[in-house]
């Protein structure tokens, strides 16, 4: 039997914050297909619901209503322990702020997604340490975060939202934060090893200088998908 | 996870330092305070235990605590002797006598005499001189603290007090005393001097009275339930009869209902424990709030309730069980320096130390506990805000 084609399909997705007059709608009934192998941005302007869309997708967050399917399953549907163990086995993150741990050698924060689902400590930095060599870090494996620079930093991020070979990577802005040079060999690091016929990337980015490495780019504003264009031939698909 | 649950907190050095130094101060303060306590109490009926022999002790229905003695007519005694029972009855003084040095300065010291015949009641540990030297004439024992202390020969301008020795001449209340012996005893509530001598010659060094029978002391034949003897002595004399435990907790209480020792020592062991609490609890807490956005992550990366409540658990208990350690051996060590002194001692049991640790366990826990809360409580999806 075949798996499912797609990585992400997300159907009316709708989510509120705040309530009564305070309340903001920030996606608005969200329809959208992240397909296997495929890389996606997300981009918009901000606070168009960007974020909040790859939370709702990455399980983190739920939604109001409509309904997302994982790899074909909704994971909302799972109990609370299970569904945040699905999580740490079938989802990477990359964040815009790397989000290392400062005491922490890059291996070790490498090895955090693998430690999480159980991986002895020496076999889960061995692991990590072969993760880092794929983003180009051998010999700094030993290095605290603060001894490595924003590129290399984030390249460390990139390998341990890679680590445990998880079927989906959501990225918030990966190189906001970097200079364009830096950015762009971290995306195409990101690219090389996040993305494979088994395996979908989300990006969320403002970067347009990135946007090169998209399969398609879904536009969003007002917590709605406007377009998705496929990047290389740069077509809308639809426009809801 | 455990692994990096450690790391976290050993590589911020700083509030890792402040969290063990809050815990390590609190339970000095929780060890050390009660163990001078315990000390000083058991210094209230030191005197009981040093005299170990007897099983009884006969006293004047009106005797409060054991420096309270109030002195019995000596044909009391024949009257205990007489108890169906006793296998032996013999006397003790026991009162405050005033000792004058070489350079006319008057020490209150602690009189105590020894039945003449057997010398029972004197004390076990002997570093000078004989026991049986007290049948000399003239003669008494000094214990070793107010031999060094109280007692020493007055210095010479320029020079440090020597200790009184073997051979040297005291003066109690104007009569003549020679030192045959120096010994060891238990440090007294009061911290006096104590001088043994026997029965007879301890009433001649004391001032005039008519009574000068302070105890009884007696030993219950071999197979009599001591309760029963007892229950004679007392409806046999109308004296007062307590076994020589009963006569310790009657002293006890009476120093602990009478004086503020309990309180104001059991301040000290609150204020330690509230202000353990609070800077650990405070400390604990705002090393968690500071790593809160790591925890977020490792939430959205997969890791349960349970994993992260284990994380932080381990956290609190490393610091707990490092500043306990710290704590107790920096009070081991001002226990082994004042053990042999005779001013300031302290006490260090296994009961002290567990009641300690187990102070400790909850202060950890209430760190981790208002920690696990705020880490528990965390959205994942703050990772991206």
């Amino acid at each position: 039997m075949n798996g499912p084609t797609s990585a992400v399909q997300c159907t009316g997705i709708v989510k509120r914050y705040g309530s009564g007059e305070a309340e903001v709608l920030a996606l608005r009934g969200i329809d959208l297909e992240v397909r296997m192998g495929e890389l996606l941005m997300l981009v918009g302007p901000s606070g168009c619901g960007k974020t909040t869309l790859i939370s709702v997708i990455a399980g983190i967050l739920d939604q109001d209503d409509g309904e997302c399917l994982l790899f074909g399953q909704d994971i909302t549907r799972l109990p609370a322990t299970e569904r945040t163990r699905y999580r740490g086995q079938a989802i990477g993150f990359v964040f815009q702020s790397f989000n290392l741990i400062p005491t922490l050698t890059a291996a070790e924060n490498v090895a955090i997604p693998l430690l999480i689902n159980g991986v002895p400590f020496e076999s889960a930095v061995a692991e990590a340490r072969a993760r880092l060599r794929d983003v180009q870090l051998e010999g700094r494996e030993d290095a605290l975060p603060t001894q490595l620079s924003g590129g290399q930093q984030q390249r460390v991020a990139i390998a341990r939202a890679i680590v445990h070979r998880p079927r989906l990577v959501v990225c918030d802005e990966p190189t906001s934060a970097l200079d364009g040079e830096t950015g762009h060999k971290v995306m195409q690091v990101l690219k090389d090893v996040a993305v494979g016929s088994d395996r979908a990337l989300v990006i969320v980015t403002h970067d347009a200088r990135i946007y090169e490495f998209a399969d398609r780019i879904a536009r969003m504003e007002d917590g709605r998908i406007v377009s998705v264009e496929q990047a290389e031939r740069g077509t809308t698909e639809n426009a809801p | 996870m455990f692994r990096i649950a450690l790391k976290m907190l050993l590589g911020d050095r700083g509030k890792y330092f402040g969290i063990i130094t809050g815990i390590a101060l609190a339970s000095l303060l929780m060890i050390q305070q009660p163990g001078i306590l315990i000390s000083i109490f058991s210094r209230t009926y030191s005197f009981i235990s040093d005299v170990a022999l007897p099983d009884i002790w006969v006293m004047d229905p009106m005797v409060k605590y054991v420096d309270d003695s109030q002195p019995m007519l000596d044909t009391e005694l024949y009257r205990v002797r007489g108890v169906k029972g006793v296998e032996w009855a013999v006397p003790l003084y026991k009162g405050n006598q005033r000792v004058r040095l070489g350079d006319g300065q008057l020490v209150s010291s602690n009189l105590i005499g020894l039945d003449d015949a057997t010398l029972i009641g004197g004390p076990a540990v002997m570093l000078k001189g004989r026991l049986a030297d007290l049948r000399l004439p003239d003669a008494v024992i000094v214990d070793e603290a107010g031999a060094t202390g109280r007692l020493a020969k007055p210095a010479s301008p320029g020079k440090k007090t020597e200790p009184l020795q073997v051979g040297d001449i005291l003066e109690i209340n104007d009569k003549r005393a020679r030192v045959v012996g120096i010994a060891r005893a238990g440090a007294t509530f009061q911290s006096q001097p104590i001088i043994y001598t026997t029965y007879t010659r301890a009433t001649t060094y004391a001032l005039s009275e008519r009574k000068l029978l302070s105890y009884i002391l007696v030993k219950a034949k071999a197979g009599e339930p001591l309760a029963n003897v007892t229950e004679r002595i007392r409806h046999d004399t109308g004296m007062a009869a307590r076994s020589a435990d009963e006569f310790k907790d009657m002293t006890f209480l009476y120093i602990l209902n009478n004086t503020s020792i309990l309180t104001n020592f059991g301040f000290v062991v609150i204020v330690g424990f509230i202000v353990g609490a609070a800077v650990t609890g405070q400390i604990f807490y705002n090393f968690t709030l500071d790593n809160l956005r790591y925890f977020a992550v490792f939430k959205a990366m997969g890791a349960t309730d349970r994993m992260l409540r284990r994380m932080i658990l381990l956290q609190a208990l490393l610091v707990g069980f490092v500043g306990f350690g710290l704590g107790a051996g920096a009070t081991a060590v001002f226990a082994a320096i004042t053990r042999e002194r005779p001013g300031l001692s302290m006490t260090l049991n296994w009961q002290l130390l567990l009641g300690s640790s187990i102070a400790v366990a909850v202060i950890v826990l209430f760190a981790a506990l208002i920690s696990v809360r705020k880490v528990l409580k965390l959205e994942p999806a703050v990772v991206f805000k």
